[in-house]
């Protein structure tokens, strides 16, 4: 699957955007955060609080608990601030 | 009834746009729009320019998204979304919401909804430059308020024929 990262989001995970092939056992948005956490400090940096985590599945606003599928693109930014 | 979304690095002609808005149709009867610029302060530093970065992926059809659930609310004949994104100074604009309608009030209204859901939900983010440096500009919680009082993003129903908010601008209607 593809992750993409935006703004400050970005700057402490490291990376814009990379494709991961995490276990079978990751199966939702909240899993994958887990796994991500234990890869590298900068992604235990970005999701320290998920309060200021938003994400999307396939370009759609989606929840920690939204189920995950191969092919998938998750994005992970923080709140907007557009407009 | 047309929806025009456009997401781009240059500057875009506020009087062109609404022209077009009402271009041969001759059922509009007033546009209402609204047109963000960028402001020189932020708090009591100095801006000498933001970033905007975005999801292109996302965004168009977020924005879409946004002004067909107005379309549905209210009886538009049109609705133009045009949002900037790159390196912006102050008193450029980065962002214009129209909307086209026989009266004003489906205008005003779905004007401002268009704006605060576009505040909460278009996947953009602006970076502030100031002489203390760069920094991400943290969501208001005003924003999140404000998109509220819109209730929850149902698409069935018609605008309220009353918005729930008081104050100035309605009471020049």
């Amino acid at each position: 699957m593809k992750i993409v990262y935006f703004a400050w989001l970005r700057e402490k995970a490291g990376v814009s955007e990379e494709t991961v092939s995490p276990p079978d056992s990751v199966n939702d948005v909240r899993g994958l955060i887990e796994w991500l956490r234990a890869r590298a400090p900068g992604y235990a940096g970005a999701f320290e609080d998920l309060s200021v985590v938003r994400v999307a599945v396939n370009q759609e606003y989606a929840t920690l608990d939204a189920r995950l599928a191969h092919g998938d693109e998750i994005a992970f930014f923080p709140p907007v601030t557009g407009g | 009834m047309g929806i025009v979304i456009r997401v781009q690095r240059e500057d875009f002609d506020v009087g062109a746009e609404l022209d077009r808005l009402a271009a041969d149709r001759g059922s509009v009867g007033g546009l209402c729009a609204f047109v963000g610029l960028v402001r020189d302060m932020s708090g009591q530093r100095a801006i000498s320019a933001i970033e905007l970065e975005h999801y292109p992926a996302m965004t168009e059809r977020a924005l879409e998204g946004i002004a067909a659930q107005a379309s549905a609310r209210w009886p538009l004949d049109g609705s133009v979304v045009i949002h900037r994104f790159g390196r912006l100074e102050p008193g450029e604009r980065i962002v214009l919401v129209g909307t086209a309608s026989a009266h004003r009030q489906a205008a005003f209204e779905a004007c401002e909804f268009i704006v605060d859901w576009l505040k909460t939900k278009a996947p953009f983010w602006k970076r502030e430059h100031t002489d203390a440096g760069r920094r991400w500009v943290e969501a208001r919680a005003s924003d999140t308020a404000a998109v509220g009082r819109w209730g929850r993003g149902d698409a069935a129903g018609r605008g309220p024929s009353k918005s729930a908010r008081g104050g100035p601008k309605k009471a020049a209607e």
